[in-house]
């Protein structure tokens, strides 16, 4: 690239730009898809749409355009679908529309970051929700059959109606116990046992036995015990699908901030959109204001500021001139600025950061599911108990190995985790619809069960306890100074400038030829007098600013300025989180990358005593691994692309809506409204939870502690089986509803 | 009981067919939008369809 053709791109930028096309046109053409059938289509997450109205009104508006083929809205994802006439057709116009009708819409690629794709996803589910089909006819025909033998059936009727079950049950069995088969198998290849180890035996087993019995013509078969457990085990494992896929969509349908390309200047002049794999070292990219910068490059022309919140964790924005280096994710706030890439976008700091994120995440990986640490002791205590029947009927019966098997499986049908596989996931969906309502998204439920542990927290100060708004405090100033710097800071898009705006609101002095001047701050002329709002430094080159002012400073030419005090804005319900967590035994510290002066102002505020200043990533992940080497469980939350490691390495995490997009993935759980009082109710709804799994797990025993004994005296029945399994089945579900009762009280106190 | 011979068949036969219908109307996106068809069936005009998800 030479330096030379930089001056001209830069001017055709700053052209682009005050016709807002800049890039987005682009952008949006590379995200369309086209099918097999050479259908184009776009899919968009609108996050407001709320009811059949704005349904009715998106799809009236777009149906009525030229260059939409089709729309439709999915009202439970929230998503829009829009076909194209043709592939080249530009969809920007329709995304202004929209916006336009107050529906801002984000386009949706494939869930990246995280391990499975969508489609793949849903795809999971859709599967189960066959099988849970499959299992429920076969359930209801084998029952009806069943009834039949258990009403008195005998001799050549009951034969054929076991072997009419026989019919149904194995097709039925071999179908709709795939998922548990083959995670058992995973599970037992690699040496552990899980909870399906168990369910797979008894299952595999019993079939096996009711076949015998049929064949030989026995007067006991199981087959309607087999696929009624199957149907109860996969009713558990679909809710918990239908749950993470829900949100995996709502994540999606976050506002994504990371740019998937960036304007390159062309050796002509020319700007070109070019996706982000495709932008190379030595290039010159061409950045507008309110643009993130994609990749880690150096200014060479423009001025400007920047907002490093969520990289650095930053409150303050800084003023960046030529030379300057941007790490990718900075916001650019106020000027055009052309700047020299210098790092591929493969080692940016925020490749580093997903690398650093990537290692602290093995410790999680440690972390074992109740379920299956039940199974841990479980599967091998009935898998004995089951072996020691056998022998003990074999030496009772002097070698009727025939009837001792038949009383060995029967302790396996009896113990068989029903109650225990529908245990953990019924409680989880119910608390995750909870949560929802609460404004609180759950990535899946094992966050849940550490969430309930943690017994300190952490947080992130920027974006986090604090809002990127920052505010003015109480302050004296005059009438005309007032008036003249309320005249020019609304002529600026900088948050300083909008916080002064909000503060002096009122009526504002006539000002011309204003101009902004990146990095310094906005002139005008008022009254005849040259007047200055900005840095204070620059402002001090016309007007006499006292010393050791760092906020902003507005001055009329030759005359005294006045300096602004810019303080942060807490988070509503942030000081009513912390109290939550403090009287529920769980200490709170701040853990930021901001100055430590800025840092012990919002702890005092918030009356936190730990507070641990500019920290950079990796000394939040070593805080974080010092306290797990205490044996503390530490719930971290925080937004920025700073944190992401940490949030990684946490026991659990949480992050805010407006997080990074690195946040949110690594977040175990996402906030979705603006306050921080999702943080408590999640972890209150955790505890809840843990809770009622418990109670679960106590009935599911004492269910077995009853049934055991009778089921290795021998004197259980078909019968017997069947009401016992779908009796402590519905008792486990009718426990874990009443997550969702409290909820209700819960609402109606607040 | 030799009703039972039909009978059975039958009832065999109507749930295999519910069975079938099911998996129909899952192939065909029916469950995709539940609480948007439950709107729907309020709008008022009969605009075109718009088909193609």
């Amino acid at each position: 690239m030479n330096m030379v053709a930089v001056g001209r791109p830069l001017a055709r930028a700053r052209d682009e730009v005050a016709r807002g096309i800049l890039a987005s046109a682009a952008e949006m053409r590379a995200e369309v898809r086209i099918d097999a059938a050479g259908t184009a289509s776009l899919r968009f997450a609108v996050a407001n749409v709320r009811c059949g109205g704005c349904v009715a009104t998106i799809e009236r508006v777009l149906g009525a355009r030229a260059d939409v083929a089709a729309a439709r809205v999915n009202l439970t994802l929230r998503q829009l679908v829009i076909t194209l006439p043709t592939p080249q057709t530009n969809a920007l116009p329709i995304v202004e529309a929209l916006a336009g009708l107050g529906f801002p819409v984000t386009p949706v690629t494939s869930f990246e970051g995280t391990e499975a794709g969508g489609a793949d996803g849903s795809g999971v589910s859709k599967g189960l929700i066959r099988a849970l089909a499959v299992a429920g006819f076969g359930m209801a025909n084998v029952m009806a059959l069943s009834v039949g033998s258990w009403a008195g059936a005998e001799g050549e009727t009951r034969t054929v109606f076991h072997w009419l079950s026989a019919l149904i049950a194995v097709p039925v069995v071999i179908y709709a116990g795939r998922p548990f088969f083959s995670s058992a198998w995973g599970a037992l290849r690699s040496g552990r046992v899980n909870m399906d180890v168990p369910i797979a035996l008894a299952v595999g087993l019993t079939l096996l036995l009711s076949l015998f019995e049929t064949v030989s013509g026995g007067a006991h078969v199981f087959f309607d015990a087999a696929v009624s457990l199957l149907f109860f085990l996969l009713v558990g494992r679909t809710l918990d699908h239908l749950m993470r896929d829900r949100a995996r969509s709502a994540v999606t349908g976050l506002v994504r901030l990371a740019p998937r390309g960036a304007d390159v200047c062309q050796l002509d002049g020319s700007l070109v959109w070019t996706a982000i794999d495709g932008v190379r070292v030595g290039d010159v990219l061409a950045i507008a204001p309110g643009a993130r910068i994609p990749v880690d490059c150096c200014i060479i022309e423009g001025m400007t500021d920047l907002d490093r919140a969520l990289v650095t964790g930053e409150s303050v924005s800084v003023a960046a001139r030529p030379g300057d280096m941007l790490e990718a994710g900075t916001l650019n706030l106020t000027g055009t600025i052309a700047a020299r890439v210098v790092r591929p976008a493969s080692e940016s700091f925020l490749a580093q950061i997903i690398a650093m994120q990537g290692a602290a995440e093995n410790g999680r990986g440690r972390y074992v599911r109740i379920a299956d640490r039940v199974a841990r002791l479980y599967a091998p205590a009935v898998h004995l108990m089951a072996l020691g029947t056998f022998l003990g009927w074999l030496a009772y019966t002097e070698g009727d190995w025939r009837r001792a098997l038949f009383v060995a499986i029967s302790v396996l049908i009896i113990t068989c985790p029903c109650a225990l596989g529908l245990a953990v996931p019924v409680a989880h969906v119910v608390a995750a619809g909870r949560l929802l309502r609460l404004g609180v998204l759950m990535k899946d439920g094992s966050a849940l069960e550490r969430l309930a542990e943690i017994d300190s927290a952490v947080f992130d100060k920027t974006g986090t306890l604090t809002t990127g708004t920052p505010w003015i405090a109480d302050m004296a100033i005059g009438a005309a100074d007032g008036a003249g710097a309320l005249a020019l800071a609304r002529a600026s898009e900088h948050p300083a400038a909008r916080a002064i705006a909000r503060y002096l609101e009122g009526a504002a002095a006539i000002v011309s030829e204003v101009k902004e001047l990146p990095g310094n701050g906005v002139e005008g002329v008022i009254g005849g007098c040259r007047a200055r709002l900005g840095r204070a430094a620059w402002v001090g080159e016309i007007a006499a600013v006292p010393a050791g002012m760092d906020g902003p400073v507005f001055g009329f030419e030759g005359r005294p300025a006045v300096g602004f005090a810019l303080s942060e804005t807490l988070r509503p319900g942030a000081r009513a989180a912390l109290k939550a967590l403090q009287a529920g035994g769980v200490p709170v510290a701040m853990l930021s990358g901001d100055a430590a002066a800025r840092v012990a102002g919002v702890a005092a505020a918030l009356g936190m005593s730990e507070a641990v200043a500019a920290a950079s990533p990796a000394d939040k992940i070593a805080w974080l691994e010092s306290m797990r080497g205490e044996g503390r469980k530490v719930l971290m939350v925080g937004d920025g692309l700073n944190d992401a490691p940490a949030l990684a390495a946490a026991h659990v995490s949480m992050a805010p809506a407006s997080a990074s997009d690195a946040g949110r993935t690594a977040a175990d759980f996402i906030v979705l409204r603006d306050g921080l009082d999702g943080v408590p109710q999640a972890w209150q709804t955790a505890r809840d939870t843990a809770r009622i799994v418990r109670q679960n797990f106590m009935a599911a025993f004492g269910y077995n502690i009853v049934t055991i004994p009778l089921a290795v005296a021998g004197l259980v029945t078909p019968l017997g089986a069947a009401l016992a399994m779908s009796a402590s089945s519905l008792v486990v579900i009718a426990n874990a509803l009443r997550l969702s009762r409290g909820k209700t009280r819960e609402s109606a106190a607040a | 009981m030799t009703i039972l011979a039909v009978l059975i068949p039958v009832a065999l036969c109507l749930g295999a067919f519910g069975l079938v219908v099911f998996f129909w109307t899952l192939r065909n996106g029916q469950y995709d939008d539940l609480s948007g068809d439950a709107e729907r069936i309020l709008f008022d005009e009969d605009s075109r369809l718009m088909l193609n998800v």
